[in-house]
């Protein structure tokens, strides 16, 4: 009993290291380094009827036409780089899952580095002047001051 | 008054932020615009689905001068339903030849489907690999494509033409491409 429980245990731990793909065996390429480049691609390639998910992960048909199609392009003799332009020739730099950087997605990348910078700006400005404000604040009494100081200890003051 | 201005600026980030996120909701997230437009339509030649009424076609038909309709529909597809009537309206206006593209079917399946829901299409190619649909740069039917007289697409549209969208958005393009010429 103990034993069983063990296993299963075991097991369902193990479970989740055995990553879920949707590629079916009749698709995979005989040539693994080939098969291993299409994979590589289908990773960054993404499904446009899920769209969170990678058409190495996706079963929708597109997915799996468009894991067929790597497949074919690579077999033909493309670079990993020509199969990824074709795909995106036709649809468009969106089915990139990392978007390219470039003149119109500057924002998104350096954007968060820019606005980072800012604050650390911004902080060491705030830093700065409290530091350089505090010393005016301990400026020595002047005579009249101290006199009048004194005058107020003494408690005659009204 | 200088440094109180400065305390009203993480306010004014915030609402513009607000904005530009509210304006951001009201899109649609599946609508993903074409790679395409304004490029030559892809080349290819389709056959007729086997046994139809109509012909296939191919990229030359699209290039005779005229504007045209590309309508990529499938007997699998719910909303290619509900938007067949707008089609067969389109293609009897007869101002634009209409072309059906049969995506991922079987020609039994298309056939029996033209039969119920009427064929008015120019030509019907039968894509049944789904290649020429990659091309087109398809990820979702429907999809309707504009394309004018030199055979550039000029304009897609996702998802079912139903409502009013034939003539408040579809009519008015297929106008004003052909005003324009080309």
């Amino acid at each position: 009993m103990i034993r069983a429980v063990v296993l299963a245990a075991l097991l369902l731990a193990v479970l989740p290291l055995s990553p879920a793909h949707a590629v079916n065996p009749d698709e995979m390429l005989a040539d693994p380094a080939l098969e291993h480049r299409a994979r590589v691609i289908s990773r960054d390639l993404r499904c446009l009827v899920c769209q969170n998910q990678s058409i190495d992960d996706s079963d929708a048909g597109l997915a799996k036409d468009l894991r067929v199609l790597v497949r074919e392009r690579l077999k033909a003799g493309d670079s990993n780089e020509q199969v990824i332009d074709y795909v995106v020739a036709r649809y468009g730099d969106f089915v990139l899952l990392k978007p390219p950087v470039k003149g119109s997605t500057l924002v998104l990348w350096i954007g968060p580095a820019v606005v980072a910078l800012f604050g650390i700006l911004a902080l060491t400005l705030f830093y700065r002047r409290r530091r350089a404000a505090s010393p005016v604040a301990a400026k020595p009494l002047s005579p009249e001051e101290r006199a009048r100081l004194n005058k107020l200890l003494e408690g005659d003051a009204p | 008054m200088k440094s109180r201005l400065l305390y009203l600026l993480p306010l004014g980030l915030f609402l513009v932020l607000a904005l530009y996120f509210a304006v951001g909701l009201t899109k649609d997230p599946k609508i993903i615009p074409s790679a395409l437009i304004d490029k030559p339509a892809p080349e290819f030649t389709l056959p007729p689905v086997a046994g139809g009424k109509t012909p296939g076609f191919a990229t030359a038909d699209l290039k005779k001068g005229r504007v045209s309709v590309v309508n990529v529909f499938a007997s699998w597809c719910v909303p290619c339903r509900a938007e067949h009537p707008e089609i067969n309206k389109l293609a009897k206006m007869g101002i634009v030849p209409v072309y059906g593209l049969n995506y991922k079917d079987t020609p039994q399946a298309a056939r029996a489907w033209l039969d119920k829901l009427g064929d008015n299409y120019t030509a019907t190619g039968a894509d049944e690999s789904g290649r020429v649909g990659i091309d087109w740069g398809v990820y979702g039917v429907p999809e309707t494509f504009i394309v004018d007289g030199t055979g550039r697409i000029r304009f897609k549209h996702v998802g079912p033409i139903v409502g009013d969208k034939l003539e408040k958005e579809i009519l008015p393009l297929i106008r004003s491409i052909q005003e324009t010429g080309k």
